[in-house]
């Protein structure tokens, strides 16, 4: 990995388990070993691929549903960890996959800013600090003392959106969190990533709006199946993706 | 990143954890953490009603015999099984956010912890009306107090990764732990029941030898160091035993949630 480099991916492979049935019980599971009835289906999600971000680049991960497009960013969130290869980050990283995952549904919006906060390594007295910004961005007024399971799903998003973009990271994940909220809060949220763009951020980006794709990114990367078909610059990739997509 | 810079980044995350399960257990109801002390007295009153009315066997300490056995088995019980669902309920936040795993089970343990420590003030109250007065003894607590702590976590670390795999273990363990219950004296005292052949039931309960010598401090005798050596040992030795199970088998977890 060198100097420049923010993400880098070295013949990353995951592999799934699916058992023909599920088993979840420890009675099911000794007495399918007893009659040898143990048998998994092996699933790549992904397989070998590989590919070096720079430091700001702004990149794209193009591909249908069950390319391996999540199960990329998980892993390279640290969520998920791979079967084989390698994948090094350098920096802060902040993931905004599906806002507002880690809330308690009991605990109020207030509570939850601190809960949620903590899950992402922010110190609690930062946190304080930020209290009111949160709160401002979030545009919850009052709701921010009510129990976050009487939240609408746009305002559980606003809220998840105004925490976890609360520092400016180094390395920003973005899966189809663009098209949270209402029509000002979707406006707002964006300028506030056009922001962090500025201030050489390196993104990694999910959409299946390609319009929105080739506005925001630089690179793309193409997986179909678990591989990478292409990887090259946004107009390019897409071009051809879109080709292969529609016909 | 090693593991105690992880474990600074997310301290903050521990207490916070802490602080939910406590807040949210008491949340709705009237008294709030006065229940914490009421619970426990209201299962002594029983528990001596039925032992020392009923059965005729109490003496004027007995309730304080009882709530000693009866505080520590329960944190044991409560501890362990909230342990054992630490990682399955926080599912949804295992899939989406990196967070060192072992949080999850260590701050259900330790809220309980909390929660035990709470209701150690109705002991003290219980013990003075009672007629048992602390002792210089009385500084050995602490040494049952820690040997809890780390048999329950280590319990709870295995418990919780075997129950990602298997969701059966829950109710295995309420039976396991139903057993232990009798096994641990916590109603009776043991001279009432040994016959000569069955005292190995309590030589190797380690959550007896922790209750044997936390009772030898609050009633002002000496330490028994037979079982407090064997309680340590035990307790350290099934902590290393669930952590590295737990650390083994934490990656799979994601795969199974």
């Amino acid at each position: 990995m060198s100097e420049m480099s923010a993400v880098t991916v070295q013949d990353l492979g995951v592999k799934f388990h699916l058992s023909e049935q599920k088993v979840d019980n420890l009675k099911e599971y000794v007495i399918r070993i007893l009659k040898h009835q143990m048998r998994y289906k092996e699933f790549w999600a992904l397989r070998e691929v590989s590919f070096d971000i720079k430091k700001g680049e702004r990149v794209a991960i193009l591909g249908l549903n069950g390319a391996g497009k999540s199960t990329l960013l998980k892993v390279i969130a640290g969520v998920l960890k791979a079967t084989e290869g390698k994948v090094t980050r350098s920096g802060v990283l902040v993931p905004l996959l599906e806002l507002g995952a880690g809330f308690d549904q009991q605990y109020t919006g207030a509570e939850n800013i601190y809960l949620y906060g903590a899950m992402l390594g922010y110190p609690k007295a930062f946190l304080r600090e930020k209290f009111d910004e949160i709160v401002a961005f979030s545009e919850l007024g009052e709701f921010i003392d009510v129990p976050v399971k009487n939240y609408s799903s746009g305002m559980r998003a606003r809220l998840g959106f105004s925490i976890a973009t609360l520092v400016e990271p180094e390395i920003l994940i973005l899966d189809e969190v663009l098209s949270v909220g209402d029509v000002k809060f979707r406006k707002k949220s964006e300028n506030r990533i056009k922001e962090m763009f500025r201030q050489e951020t390196t993104v990694l980006f999910v959409s299946h709006n390609l319009a929105q794709v080739r506005s925001l990114c630089t690179r793309a990367l193409w997986l179909e199946k678990g591989r990478l078909v292409e990887d090259g610059p946004v107009e390019v990739v897409t071009e051809h993706f879109e080709k292969a997509t529609t016909k | 990143m090693s593991v105690i810079k992880t474990f600074g980044k997310y301290r903050n995350l521990l207490g916070e954890l802490v602080k939910k399960d406590i807040k949210l257990k008491y949340r709705n109801s009237y008294l709030g953490v006065i229940w914490t002390m009421l619970e426990p007295l209201l299962t002594m009153l029983v528990l001596t009603l039925v032992f020392s009315e009923l059965l005729g066997k109490g003496t004027k300490d007995f309730p304080v015999y009882i709530l000693t056995g009866r505080l520590l088995f329960s944190f044991y019980s409560n501890g362990t099984k909230a342990a054992l669902k630490a990682v399955r309920n926080n599912a949804g936040m295992i899939k989406k956010v990196y967070v060192p795993k072992y949080m999850y089970p260590l701050a259900s343990v330790l809220s309980g912890y909390v929660i035990f420590l709470i209701s150690l003030v109705v002991l003290a109250v219980v013990a003075v009306v009672r007629g048992v007065y602390p002792t210089l003894q009385l500084f050995w607590i602490v040494v049952p107090l820690a040997q809890i702590l780390l048999l329950t976590l280590g319990s709870g670390m295995l418990l919780s990764t075997m129950a990602v795999f298997f969701r059966d273990i829950e109710y295995l363990w309420g039976v396991a732990l139903m057993l232990l219950m009798y096994t641990c004296a916590i109603f009776y005292k043991i001279d009432s029941v040994i016959t000569g052949t069955n005292g190995w039931i309590f030589k190797y309960n380690p959550l007896y030898a922790i209750i044997v010598n936390f009772r030898n401090a609050v009633f002002g005798q000496a330490p028994d160091f037979q079982s407090m050596f064997y309680a340590t040992a035990f307790g350290a030795v099934l902590m290393l035993f669930g952590t590295f199970v737990f650390y083994k088998q934490q990656d799979k977890f994601i795969l199974y949630l």
